[in-house]
């Protein structure tokens, strides 16, 4: 006698799965925006060369200092969100300070995802003292006002780019892991998983073949969720001195310069900040979507 | 003695010891404390003698137990600026940060809590709409730049308020709505989605059912059970108080323990740091021990845990 078994279809409808989520993705309004926010952020850092009317470090201390928006210089070049203090064309500055926040944003959430899932995959799967030793950096972690460890250990280090995406980068791992923790404790008694284990399969393979898969959303989740806040401390990092330092444009550094003119040259300080809101409203919008799309129960 | 919280307070400790392991080892990240410690200008016998006073040459080991036992005694050293212990530096801007911070999660409870409520209860209404809209916002404003467009408004426009230092009432508004809106928005959003999922529940619909009406459906039986997450925000939000108070009390030049800091790591005064580091870490971990006792109150299921 013979039982047939049903194998599942090897050309699954991935594809298809994926269209479908992405029609429902694009269905709620809010998440659409916030992606095309994101992308025309995304474009502008990468084509800021083409799309910047002026050069953003050229100085120019003669008359062009501190000008209102809309100025037009002597050339009959209009400078359409005014210049700064060393007489810098504002917009250009704002287009070319995405690349600094987006750079540490993308870098700094690749680090930090890519302990955390470790972190969380081990402390989830093998359980015992592993996950009691991680779960206890995971707090020690937490313990931190997170700024001011990080303004201490930059301080030390002094800053650079590479040191901003370090520090964020290693120090954010901790909400990665609690998710990716969660999910592998449901997944790793689910059949499935057992059948798996079953049939011989060895823990690497079971991690990598059959729980990774099914923690990438909630990942995913938390990856896009992330990159907001890692993008608002990057311009924090910057607005206190110890960000990319100039004459690179960052939105913080340009934040804090508005700041000593505030009672004189009020676009100053307005626009990089509303360059930040954008971009992190852009992200939060589509992370929010992302999570509803993908698993509304999730607790992000 | 209960165990759950006997456990709590071990588990604490072991993160205590380990934030003060992290607070030593900044000073050791370029390999060479005297380096960090010393201005770039000191010369090479300078930076021998003063790895020998210091004790920069023991072992890694020896050297962070002479910081444990300091640390234990409120000893992080002298400040290399002011020439005073560092702990009592830090100490005596504690009540300035405490301040700020508390003025923001009250701020913060005091909207957040109503605004999610009736968020929930009246879901969908233009009142729903308006809340998830600004918590929107507010958990997507930077601090800082919240806080210079407050000042831009408030201080240089109208000279309602004053921009900077601390004393009065109207000194504190602006730092504390700056560092408090980003808590509000957060607990907005989980007061709303908290009641919405108590609300749904079965005994929520049998206590209807039973003819209990709405606000009495709401109060006793949705928040009490809602309240267990908003319980645990609010330690976690403390530290983000805690932190944020960095950013803001550099805006405002309050004189709390994070304007100190940041001053200190201007001037490489390395004691102050670790000592701000260290009790505001510590703070924030007794906060949360506290909360895990208030919650055992909240919901009886975890002392069984």
């Amino acid at each position: 006698m013979t039982t047939a078994v049903v194998l599942p279809d090897a050309a699954r409808p991935e594809r298809r799965e994926w269209l479908v989520f992405l029609r429902r993705l694009i269905a709620r309004r809010t998440a659409l925006f916030g992606l095309i926010v994101v992308a025309v952020v995304v474009l502008t850092a990468v084509a800021a060369p083409l799309l910047s009317p002026f050069d953003p470090i050229e100085q120019d201390l003669g008359d062009l200092r501190l000008k209102a928006p809309g100025f037009r210089a002597g050339d009959g070049r209009i400078h359409p969100l005014g210049t700064d203090h060393l007489g810098r064309d504002l917009l250009a500055r704002v287009i070319y300070g995405a690349r600094p926040a987006l750079l540490v944003g993308f870098a700094a959430v690749a680090i930090s995802g890519l302990i955390g899932m470790a972190a969380g995959l081990i402390s989830g799967y093998f359980g015992g003292r592993m996950d009691d030793v991680l779960m206890r950096l995971a707090d020690i972690q937490l313990a931190f006002p997170f700024i001011l460890l990080a303004i201490a250990v930059i301080g030390v280090l002094g800053p650079s780019l590479q040191t901003i995406i370090i520090v964020i980068g290693v120090s954010s791992w901790v909400v990665y892991a609690r998710i990716v923790r969660g999910a592998v404790l449901t997944l790793r008694e689910r059949e499935f998983v057992q059948a798996a284990l079953a049939l011989g399969g060895g823990d690497g393979r079971v991690l990598l073949r059959h729980i990774l898969p099914n923690v990438f959303t909630p990942w995913l989740v938390v990856a896009t969720l992330d990159m907001a806040r890692v993008i608002v401390i990057e311009s924090a990092l910057s607005f206190l001195g110890l960000g990319v330092q100039p004459p690179t444009p960052t939105w913080g550094g340009m934040l804090a310069d508005g700041r000593v003119y505030i009672s004189t040259a009020w676009w100053l300080a307005t626009f990089p900040g509303l360059a930040i809101l954008i971009t992190v409203l852009g992200i939060n919008l589509f992370g929010d979507g992302l999570r509803d799309t993908l698993d509304p129960r999730l607790k992000v | 003695m209960n165990t759950f919280l006997l456990r709590r307070l071990l588990q604490s400790l072991v993160v205590l010891f380990g934030v003060s392991f992290v607070v030593f080892a900044i000073l050791f990240l370029t390999g060479d404390p005297a380096l960090v410690l010393l201005p770039p200008d000191a010369s090479a016998e300078d930076v021998r003698r003063f790895r020998e006073v210091m004790g920069f040459n023991d072992p890694f080991l020896v050297q962070y137990g002479r910081f444990l036992k300091g640390a234990l005694q409120g000893d992080f050293g002298q400040s290399v600026r002011h020439g005073e212990p560092a702990f009592g530096l830090v100490v005596e801007r504690l009540p300035a940060t405490f301040e700020l911070a508390g003025a923001a999660l009250m701020l913060a409870l005091c909207l957040a809590i109503p605004a999610g409520i009736v968020s929930a209860v009246r879901r969908n209404s233009p009142v729903d709409y308006v809340a998830t809209v600004v918590a929107l916002f507010g958990q997507s404003l930077p601090t800082f730049w919240l806080g210079i467009m407050l000042i831009l408004v408030f201080s240089v426009q109208f000279h309602w308020l004053p921009s900077s230092g601390r004393g009065t009432l109207q000194h504190l508004i602006l730092p504390a709505v700056t560092l408090g809106l980003f808590t509000t928005a957060r607990i907005t959003r989980l007061t709303r989605s908290g009641m919405l999922e108590v609300l749904n529940q079965d005994y929520i619909r049998t206590a209807r059912a039973k003819g209990v009406n709405d606000p009495p459906v709401v109060w006793k039986h949705a928040l009490k059970n809602a309240a267990i997450p908003i319980v645990t925000i609010v330690g976690i939000e403390l530290g983000t108080l805690l932190g944020g108070s960095v950013i803001t009390e550099t805006i405002f030049a309050w004189p709390g323990v994070g304007r100190l800091s940041v001053q200190a790591i201007a001037n490489r005064d390395y004691p102050v740091v670790q000592a701000a580091v260290f009790l505001l870490a510590t703070t924030f971990v007794v906060v949360n021990l506290l909360v895990d006792v208030v919650y055992t109150y909240l919901d009886p299921r975890i002392r069984l845990r």
